[in-house]
């Protein structure tokens, strides 16, 4: 089988920060890591490799830097990594991102699965994925839980609803988005590790995936953003979780300084 | 807020900026490897030991093992975490590429495993074990003993433990009386009972493979006829599947001080006569096996206890920090706000202290193990076996320094935190606790002081020890010329001669009045070399600290004067100690030799 996993590297949001004149997200020195959905993503695509076999390609649209969070799902067990990177893709909206993801997913071609995260939690938008599927004219299903079972013909999974889950099957190719609680991702191993700092990634410019002008970056984008803002400061509220013990200790923690 | 156990920083000055460690990329066996890699690798290390280990840390501690219906239950963490080292690919990570490992140098290997020891020092004793038995398995076994055990060793699908100790003999590995009977098919029956053995029985493994000592009937008395057997708890297959249980029992569990997440046991062997066991290497040079290995396993007991120490300190750092208490002596105003515990110079003096004794610990045994490395490895081979010999007589120093100083800095830390550090409710308990073994496992402390006295300082004639004086010298000679550090250069110097003199009085005593004196203040000796030892590391460290001072930004200044100032403490607070403690040492001082028994 042969799955092709969307990755994107996103600021950690522990540290997200609105530059205040430009208001865009301020990206410097803030910390970048792989979006958390799509770690999930890569699990649920080595995990199905190690049971029925086939390649995991890790494909992500970004700037160079984002040969980081590529290196790091080779490391954990994607076979081969593509990096779509080019200037004239800075600005992407969903609508054109999703546009860029599929001439890349055309290039690498004969796949029969792609897994996406349910979203990136720095536009935290949930379109890409679908997009994606409808630019490829394949079928698709969101929110994914648990993949069932999967064989050379059909795959089974659970969506999740609000209340339950539905089951579906579906032949290939197809694209699911996965939520969190359908696999722990596993830490990199050490093999992993040295294994992908040799790997070669695979770079397309927009030219390579052939690529209409009109329809990629920022002139391909019809949203645009008329503002970013952060919301009006509440008053500090934090929410404890862990157990009790735990959640008392941090609240004495917390009120400390007020005590004297 | 998680208050951090251990520091990734200091951790990168030991390792890159003292000993150089990408330097050793250059040798041919470690060739794989960048700065790049060791980073990425020492990132895993950090994640697992954070989210698996630290975690349980606590739990396992109030939660030891248990025998239920005739099983060791051991809380699910311990396994889980376990699983995480080892899918990794910790257990073999130092192992050559085919046999799954990555080749990855000792110090790197070592910087990581210290990650785990302080996170939860009793889980990961578990892989440890295995790692150390797969070692001795890896250089002494046969092909097939190395085709059957190896591979499960080295993914986890099997432990092993090290069963030396016997309830009548446990600094006297000579008295062992467990037994090996040869049989007509090749293996050996063994019969005999083994005390303290960590890891002997558990269910975090399919199997377990246990290393043990043992005399083959009609063996000549003493170490000389000590043999080491592989002990399978369930037999193996030639194709690696498991066979019958082999007739080994647990008669009991411990119940001890601290590592309680590490069950230890009281292991029987051969209860019904057919406890089958194949012996490793040639006869009666079981021993001799043990002890190759055991300069790395020592450095990991001085390791751990420094890592101990070092997430104590680390505690105590960050509770001084926000504990506001008392005010400054010059302040008599009672409205005033309290300051910080850190505020107070008593406090500070407390910090300085635990400082000095883990960042010289920590950086002590790190260039152990990058002496391992060296001595392996290094193409050049004057430097090989110059590592080797300093390997050898700083061992017994890298086992019981930090073990004695790494507890004296938990002492500290419980101290800073008053009363509340006296509670089960702070973990600087539980450090201490746990710390409180690594002074009488691998061989006590004074055992340790034995071997450094009776048998390193003048092994070869003494080369081992010329060659640490001769190293200490060389360091000494390339920081004379800086200013900062002129006076600890000359303090240093001294206290090089009067190790040196006490050790030449020591010796002299040896050839007039026998082993018994010379041997009497052995641990004293130990400490005086330690503390001459640990100055000169502080004095390395403090000579980097130097170098990079004038370049370094805001918070590496900070760091680096920290450095200096805890090398400035070590010079003037402990240093001074060797000289009292030679003047001791020199007199011969027959105090504890001449006490009789009914004097007491
Ligand atoms: C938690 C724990 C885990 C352990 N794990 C293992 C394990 O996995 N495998 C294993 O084989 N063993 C293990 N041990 C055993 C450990 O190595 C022994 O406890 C240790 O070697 C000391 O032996 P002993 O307890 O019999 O003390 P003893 O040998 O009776 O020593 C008691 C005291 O007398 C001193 N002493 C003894 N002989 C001399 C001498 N000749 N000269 C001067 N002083 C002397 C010692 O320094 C010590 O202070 C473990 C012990 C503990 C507590």
């Amino acid at each position: 089988m042969k799955i092709i996993v969307c990755v994107k590297q996103v600021p950690d949001a522990k540290d997200v920060k609105l530059d205040p004149v430009t208001n865009t997200l301020a990206r410097e020195g803030v910390e970048s890591i792989m979006n958390p959905y799509d770690q999930h993503a890569l699990e649920a695509a080595v995990a199905l490799k190690e049971t029925c076999g086939g390649e995991v390609i890790v494909l992500s649209m970004g700037p160079p830097q984002a040969e980081e969070v590529l290196r790091l799902a080779l490391s954990c067990g994607a076979d081969r990594a593509v990096l779509v990177s080019d200037r004239s893709f800075a600005g992407a909206d969903t609508w054109a991102t999703s546009y860029t993801l599929s001439r890349a997913v055309k290039k690498i071609g004969d796949y029969d699965l792609i897994i996406c995260g349910k979203q990136a939690i720095d536009g935290d938008t949930a379109q890409v994925g679908p997009g994606l599927a409808m630019r490829l004219g394949i079928p698709y299903a969101t929110c994914i839980q648990k993949i069932r079972n999967a064989d050379d013909s059909a795959i089974v999974v659970e969506r999740m609803m609000d209340e339950g889950y539905d089951v579906l099957q579906s032949g290939y190719p197809v694209l699911f988005t996965v939520v969190k609680d359908i696999n722990h991702p596993r830490v990199p191993s050490l093999k992993g590790k040295m294994k992908a700092k040799k790997a070669e990634i695979t770079r397309f410019s927009a030219a390579d995936i052939d690529a209409d002008p009109s329809c990629i970056g920022l002139s391909g984008s019809p949203t645009q953003v008329v503002k970013v803002f952060p919301p009006e400061p509440r008053g500090e509220r934090a929410i404890f979780s862990g157990t009790v013990d735990e959640q008392v200790e941090l609240l004495v923690e917390k009120i400390k300084p007020y005590l004297v | 807020m998680t208050i951090p156990f251990f520091d990734r920083r200091n951790m990168n000055f030991v390792l890159y900026e003292m000993l150089g460690a990408e330097q050793l990329t250059s040798y041919d066996y470690y060739r794989e490897h960048s700065r790049e890699t060791f980073d990425a690798i020492i990132e895993v290390a950090e994640q697992i030991a954070r989210e698996h280990f630290h975690s349980h840390n606590v739990k396992a501690d109030k939660n030891e093992p248990v025998m239920i219906d005739g099983r060791v239950t051991i809380i699910p963490e311990v396994k889980e975490a376990i699983g995480h080292f080892t899918e990794a690919g910790f257990l073999a990570s130092h192992h050559r590429e085919d046999l799954g490992g990555i080749q990855l140098p000792w110090v790197v290997n070592q910087a990581c495993f210290s990650i785990f020891q302080a996170a939860n020092i009793s889980t990961v004793a578990y892989p440890f074990l295995t790692i150390a038995a797969a070692n001795v398995i890896e250089a002494f076994g046969s092909e097939e003993q190395k085709a059957r055990y190896l591979p499960p060793m080295l993914d986890g699908r099997c432990f092993g433990t090290m069963a030396l100790t016997e309830p009548q003999a446990g600094s006297s590995l000579a008295d062992i009386t467990t037994t090996a009977v040869p049989t007509p098919e090749g293996h050996y029956l063994l019969r005999g009972n083994k005390m303290f053995i960590s890891g002997g029985e558990h269910e975090l493994s399919e199997n377990i493979v246990h290393l043990v000592l043992a005399r083959i009937v009609g063996a000549p008395p003493g170490v000389k006829g000590i043999s080491l057997f592989l002990v399978p708890r369930y037999q193996v297959n030639p194709d690696g599947s498991l066979g019958e249980h082999n007739d080994v029992a647990v008669s009991g569990l411990l119940h001890k001080m601290g590592y309680r997440g590490t069950v230890s046991t009281a292991l029987n062997f051969g209860e019904n006569n057919r406890c089958v066991s194949y012996l490793i290497g040639e006869p009666h040079k079981g021993l001799t096996y043990m002890f190759h290995m055991m300069n790395e396993a020592r450095i990991g007991v001085g390791m751990g206890a420094a890592m101990l120490g070092y997430a104590g300190y680390l505690y105590s750092l960050d509770y001084a920090r926000t504990r506001p208490q008392g005010r400054l002596p010059s302040n008599k105003d009672p409205q005033a706000r309290p300051v910080m515990l850190v505020e107070h110079t008593d406090v500070r003096r407390m910090l300085l202290q635990q400082k000095a004794y883990v960042e010289g610990a920590y950086a002590l045994g790190l260039y152990a193990a990058w002496l391992v490395d060296q001595h392996k490895y290094a193409p050049d081979e004057q430097i090989r076996k110059n590592c080797g010999l300093l390997l050898d007589i700083l061992t017994p120093i890298v086992k019981a320094w930090p073990s004695e100083y790494g507890l004296k800095a938990n002492y500290q830390a419980i101290q800073i935190l008053g009363g509340y550090g006296y509670t089960r409710e702070y973990p600087v308990e539980q450090y201490y606790r746990d710390n409180r073994l690594n002074p009488i496992h691998e061989g006590t402390n004074g055992i340790q002081a034995i071997d450094l006295l009776g048998r390193k300082v003048t092994m070869f004639d003494g080369a081992a020890f010329k060659r640490l004086l001769a190293a200490i010298t060389e360091t000494i000679e390339q920081a004379k010329s800086e200013p900062v550090l002129k006076e600890w250069t000359g303090q240093l110097d001294q206290a090089l001669t009067t190790v040196e003199t006490a050790t030449a009085a020591l010796l002299e005593t040896l050839g007039q009045e026998g082993i018994e004196t010379y041997l009497a203040n052995a641990s004293l000796y130990l400490e005086m070399t330690g503390h001459l030892v640990l100055a000169w590391i502080w004095l390395r460290q403090a000579s980097v600290a130097c170098r990079r001072m004038e370049s370094a930004s805001g918070s590496d200044q900070k760091f680096y004067r920290g450095k200096l100032q805890a090398c400035r403490y070590f010079f003037h607070w402990e240093l001074p100690k060797v000289h009292y403690q030679s003047q001791i040492l020199r007199n011969m001082d027959r105090t504890c030799l001449d006490m009789q028994d009914d004097w007491f």
